[in-house]
């Protein structure tokens, strides 16, 4: 045989070492074939008398195993089909579990969901100290639940509560966090790692340390909320209530996990295997599960997609000069601080950049407060961030951002004085979400070297980056702010320059309408409240509050002037904001604020500003949803004709991760496809009748529609 | 041919000083009070890094000179050469030579950079005054050691309870000669009166000071070489400027303060002496052309330096009249080719005593002169006022004061320009520049 094996296996002294190395790969996952090795290699071992213990560990530095690998899940043609997939790997961890041979787990880096089942399914669990050994199981951020036993043994070894926080939230426990939680038995130096693997295997073949034994540490209050079926239920019904409250009801993995937990107590065990097997298999085939697994798949590709030639090379960032120091500036330099890279920090009052620097420090005291990072650490991130007044330190700077106030006239005077001071090879980003990149650069020398960075607020939180080109923007310049977007950790898509780029193009027809809504007489909270439904994360008017409405409406302006009929003015957003309600900065916008900035609610003053008075329609939620989505997903598909975005995938991650674009429905392109692009147009049709402009479907929507085509392939791997 | 003495025999290349910055400097207890010998280092450092566009992976070493040792960091430059803008490979020392600590830095950073041992240095130095280590007394100690070394609980306890309330007075570091058991001022007033340095003529230097460091600070010469502080703490107001500045001061006002460490007979007062100060500076040392190949342009090169000591019974600060003959022999060069002279000034009646020496036969001849080296024209001594104004962090005040010389030397398109520093234990510093 000379197919190359995901394991290898030494025995020393009657230890079996084997190590997993995924051929090809960059991280071990588990497939089928996986499996079947690992099976085999168990069988050939428990017949070898010699052999008493065993250890695996990984071949690949920094991650042990990352779960299963998905690929797998796409094949699934029923939900009886994923089920079997489930109970298979529950007869292999189960053999784990009571085999004759002890099995130790030597984990250092990433052991994530398949990963930890099986970790879970081990005898002993080891654990190197190194920040990049964590544990989740983050099924759930794939409408899925753990489908290998994970919802059974996790919440018998560190309890209830703690195992639903991880199963329901997926999140990353790292090594001492989990020797606390009992989840792991040890933590070692990652030199001595495999030495004391073996030696455990050996004490627990020897019985010096038994099979069976508990590793959580109990609490008189864990005892009696973990340990008592009163206590149980009492933890399963919060964390349903509270979960539907978060979740809106959207997606259905965190009904079946917290379902799959409580049969781990209910009654057999093989009876609660059974109902991780079944409920594993119903989400597999659910339509959340599978734009979810599209999202995982479109990050993915995007990853590896630059949006430039291939071969072009982006320049060495070591430092970067960010000019303005207001919210987005010092958002900017924080999360730049936060990766290591030094920021010279500008504007044209130390005063201003004072108070910027103490927004810096508040976005780096986060990591302080949550105990992520040392109080040596924020002071190292701190002293990162110099600012100054003058130009002086931006002579050898590869990367500066601007995001000085957005006004053409002030941008032109930024880019003439940086050009003064900056190298000639040097990228200008300009932070703006209105003003197109080419009038900007219209003031630049070098305007190959010049492109928009559109970062969204608060920009240590929001995930997604625009990367703004022009038709002169150099492609090592779209490189090097790629790269560097995606350093500081953010999703990177890269647009073509248009007024309002991607997002706040299709963001503007949807506030239009929303504001169109309020003239028909329909209440801001209906209006808000449908949308959530929807699953956005908040409604229109609070989006709206929270940006600041005298934003918001020069925003808008912009966008009507550039759009014309589509991006219809609103006669109540007009007045709300001529009446000189800022939004939640100012204390009060179309919600009223107290003196701490809680949210009181609607202010009913709003109401007297309405072109209706005190006028009330009643819309059904439904209504509202399609009134607002509808013009959404209509400009994202012109913004695709216009060329603005690359392709559907960047559209639908631009709406996903720059709006909040429910992420269980893909994103506008995905919508589309799964609701039917024939369907979608006439909607929209029937919409046009009444009420035009941002209605009336493009044509490139209709010619698609017209010729049944999908987005996407509709099966196999969507992106 | 190249005269200069530190660019050693085939070199050719000289030491060039790229750049100084430093923090404002602040009263003890006052605006910097947060801030300790490492965070004062570290801001000066990284100021000068971005001011200069210097690459950090090029800084061969960082040494910083204090006076106040810090007993849970002994070696701060090494810390502070550990900040993340710098590579973990930058090799870093601390020394300490009392108040010519940060000159002390410069030299080991040049000598290295002669010796081919180096090309690219950062010097400088740092003091907090509102940071200086409180210690525990004999007594104190002695119990907490016993306690700790303790094998039963009771022997603990016991060992406690040798303590005694007068053990618990805590020990603060004076400024005193450990020799002689002189204070600082104590041994300026002693030598204002072995001088003859009158009350008035010190005043009238102090007023000088702070008028030459207001006038530098409102014409923005001085605070030029300032970097903000962006206070964490308290008011969010950047500092920007020394606090110890007094624009207003007058003869009158200064006349009207008590001596200090002789209330019968003295003359030192609070005016006519620099002040306990919090503060850092820091300076970009570099071969001539490795900085021209950076694309950096030197404002000076150094020309010579010297050290020199005497008994620090006899007169503690009156060394520097033996360095700075001896520098300016080893720069080939005579006190009327000095275009500018920085003077530390620990204390008026110390300024007044050096420049004194600096016209007397007899310390030409300690010096081993044949004649003085002359007098000093008042009109090119700290023009931009000195230690008394702007204030006195022990171990940053020498890069100060080159920074100072520097910048001023190319402002006023002079060829050559001496710098002095007295030191406790009877040291004295002089270093001579050359405007690039």
């Amino acid at each position: 045989m000379t197919e190359l094996t995901a394991l290898s296996l030494s025995v020393e002294d009657g230890i079996a070492v084997l190590t997993f190395d995924l051929p090809g790969e960059s991280v071990n996952k588990f497939s089928p074939s996986v499996i079947e090795e690992f099976t085999g290699y168990l069988a050939l071992l428990e017949q070898d008398q010699a052999v008493r213990g065993a250890v695996l560990i990984s071949g690949k530095p920094g991650t042990f195993i990352a779960g299963a690998d998905i690929d797998q899940f796409l094949a699934f043609r029923s939900a009886d089909d994923a089920a079997q997939a489930s109970a298979f790997g529950h007869t292999m961890m189960r053999r784990i579990e009571t085999g004759r041979i002890p099995l130790v787990v030597a984990v250092e880096g990433a052991c994530l969901g398949g990963g930890l089942e099986f970790a879970l399914a081990a005898a002993y669990r080891l654990a190197a100290d190194t920040p990049k050994t964590v544990f989740s199981l983050p099924e759930i951020k794939l409408g899925l639940i753990p489908g290998a036993g994970g919802t059974q043994r996790l919440p018998r070894r560190i309890g209830v509560q703690a195992a639903l926080d991880m199963i329901l939230t997926g999140k990353n426990v790292r090594a001492k966090k989990a020797k606390q939680l009992g989840l792991i038995d040890e933590i070692v130096h990652p030199s001595i790692l495999r030495e004391v693997a073996i030696r455990r295997a050996r004490e627990l073949a020897e019985g010096k340390i038994p099979r069976a034994r508990e590793t959580r540490r109990r609490t008189t209050m864990s005892r009696a909320l973990d340990d008592t079926a009163v206590g149980r239920a009492i933890v399963l019904r919060q964390a349903r209530q509270l979960a539907m409250k978060k979740s809106g009801g959207n997606y259905p993995a965190i009904p079946a996990a917290i379902d799959a937990v409580r049969a781990a107590f209910a009654g057999s065990e093989s009876a609660g295997y059974a109902t991780e097997a079944r409920l594993f298999g119903q989400l597999a085939m659910s339509p959340v599960c599978k734009e979810l697994m599209f999202l995982f798949y479109a990050t993915t590709a995007l990853k590896k997609d630059a949006g430039v030639p291939e071969g072009t090379v982006a320049a060495k960032v070591d430092r970067i000069g960010v000019v303005g120091s207001g919210f987005m500036g010092a958002g900017i330099a924080a999360v730049s601080a936060q990766q290591g890279i030094p920021v010279r920090f500008k504007d044209t009052a130390l005063e201003r950049v004072a108070a910027g620097l103490a927004s810096v420090r508040d976005v780096l005291r986060e990591g302080l407060t949550r105990k992520h990072i040392t109080r040596r650490e924020y002071e190292d991130r701190v002293g990162l961030v110099s600012g100054t007044a003058s130009y002086t330190g931006f002579g050898r700077i590869p990367l500066v951002i601007e995001a000085v106030f957005e006004d053409l006239g002030v941008k032109h005077i930024v880019v003439r004085e940086l050009e003064q001071v900056l190298p000639a090879d040097a990228v200008l980003a300009t932070n703006t979400s209105t003003i197109p990149i080419a009038r900007i650069a219209e003031a630049s020398a070098r305007p190959a070297r010049v492109i928009g960075m559109h970062f969204f607020s608060p920009v240590h939180k929001m995930p997604l980056l625009e990367v703004v080109v022009t038709p002169k923007t150099a492609p090592e310049v779209t490189a090097t702010a790629v790269e560097f977007g995606r350093r500081i950790g953010k999703t990177v898509i890269v647009v073509n320059d248009a007024p309002g780029f991607y997002v706040n193009r299709i963001l503007a027809p949807y506030i239009a309408e929303a504001g169109r809504l309020l003239d028909e007489g329909v209440r801001v909270e209906a209006i808000d409240r449908a949308m959530r439904a929807f699953g956005f994360p908040v409604g229109p008017f609070t989006l709206i509050d929270e940006v600041g409405l005298d934003i918001a409406g020069k925003s808008g302006a912009i966008m009507a002037e550039a759009f014309g009929d589509r991006i219809r003015s609103s006669e109540a957003l007009a007045r709300v904001v001529a009446a000189g309600r800022l939004g939640r900065k100012g204390g009060k916008g179309f919600y009223g604020y107290d003196e701490k900035g809680k949210r009181t609610g609607v202010d009913s003053a709003v109401y007297a500003l309405y072109p209706g008075g005190a006028r009330k329609t009643e819309l059904s939620a439904h209504a509202i949803q399609q009134r607002l989505v509808l013009a959404m997903v209509n400009e994202a598909v012109r913004c695709l004709a216009d060329g603005v975005v690359r392709s559907p995938r960047d559209g639908d991650i631009g709406a996903v991760f720059g709006i909040g674009f429910p992420p269980f429905r893909g994103g506008p392109f995905r919508y589309i496809d799964s609701t039917g692009a024939g369907e979608i147009v006439s909607r929209l049709e029937a919409l046009a009748a009444t009420h035009g402009g941002p209605y009336v479907p493009s044509d490139f929507l209709t010619t698609h529609a017209r010729a049944s085509r999908t987005f996407y392939p509709p099966t196999g791997k969507p992106v | 041919m190249r005269t200069s003495p530190l660019g050693g025999p085939g070199s050719g290349q000289r030491v060039a000083i790229i750049d100084g910055v430093r923090t404002p400097f602040a009263k003890a207890g006052t605006l910097l009070k947060h801030l300790g010998v490492i965070e004062l280092g570290k801001l000066a450092v990284s100021e000068l890094i971005h001011r200069t566009d210097l690459d950090p992976a090029s800084v061969d070493l960082l040494t910083f000179g204090t006076v106040i040792p810090s007993v849970l960091a002994p070696n701060p430059a090494r810390e502070i050469a550990l900040m993340p803008l710098l590579p973990k490979g930058v090799q870093a020392w601390t020394v300490s030579r009392a108040c010519a600590s940060a000159n002390q830095a410069i030299t080991d950073a040049a000598d290295q950079i002669l010796l081919g041992h180096a090309t690219v240095a950062i010097a400088g130095g740092a003091e907090s005054l509102s940071n200086v280590p409180i210690l525990h007394s004999r007594g104190f100690s002695d119990a907490l050691v016993a306690a700790s070394r303790a094998k039963t609980p009771i022997q603990r306890v016991q060992s406690l309870a040798a303590i005694r309330p007068k053990d618990l007075i805590p020990v603060t570091p004076a400024i005193a000669e450990p020799t002689t058991g002189e204070t600082m001022g104590q041994s300026a007033e002693k030598m204002a009166k072995l001088n003859g340095i009158t009350r008035e003529a010190q005043d009238a230097l102090a007023l000088a000071s702070h008028h030459g460091a207001a006038q530098g600070t409102a014409d923005g010469r001085l605070t030029a070489e300032i970097l903000p502080i962006f206070p964490e703490r308290g008011s969010r107001t950047p500092i920007t400027a020394d606090n110890g500045i007094r624009a207003d001061t007058t003869a009158a006002q200064l006349a009207k303060l008590s001596p200090v460490f002789d209330r019968a007979y003295g003359t030192v007062t609070a005016g006519n002496a620099s002040p306990l100060t919090d503060g850092g500076a820091a300076v970009l040392l570099m071969r001539e052309d490795v900085a021209k190949a950076a694309g950096l342009t030197p404002k000076a090169y150094i020309r010579s330096y010297a050290y020199a000591a005497l008994d620090p019974g006899e007169q503690l600060l009156q060394a520097p009249v033996l360095a700075a003959p001896l520098a300016l022999r080893r720069a080939g060069l005579t006190l009327d080719q000095i275009a500018l002279v920085e003077m530390h000034e620990a204390f008026a009646a110390q300024v007044l005593s050096n420049l004194q020496g600096f016209e007397s036969q007899r310390w030409a001849e300690r010096a081993g002169e044949s004649k003085p080296l002359g007098a000093v024209d008042r009109a090119k001594l700290n023009v931009m006022g000195g230690s008394v104004a702007i204030g006195h962090p022990f171990g940053a005040t020498g890069a100060r004061v080159t920074t100072t010389l520097v910048n001023e030397l190319a402002r006023r398109n002079g060829q050559f320009g001496l710098m002095t520093v007295c030191a406790a234990g009877g040291l004295g510093f002089a270093m001579v520049l050359e405007r690039a």
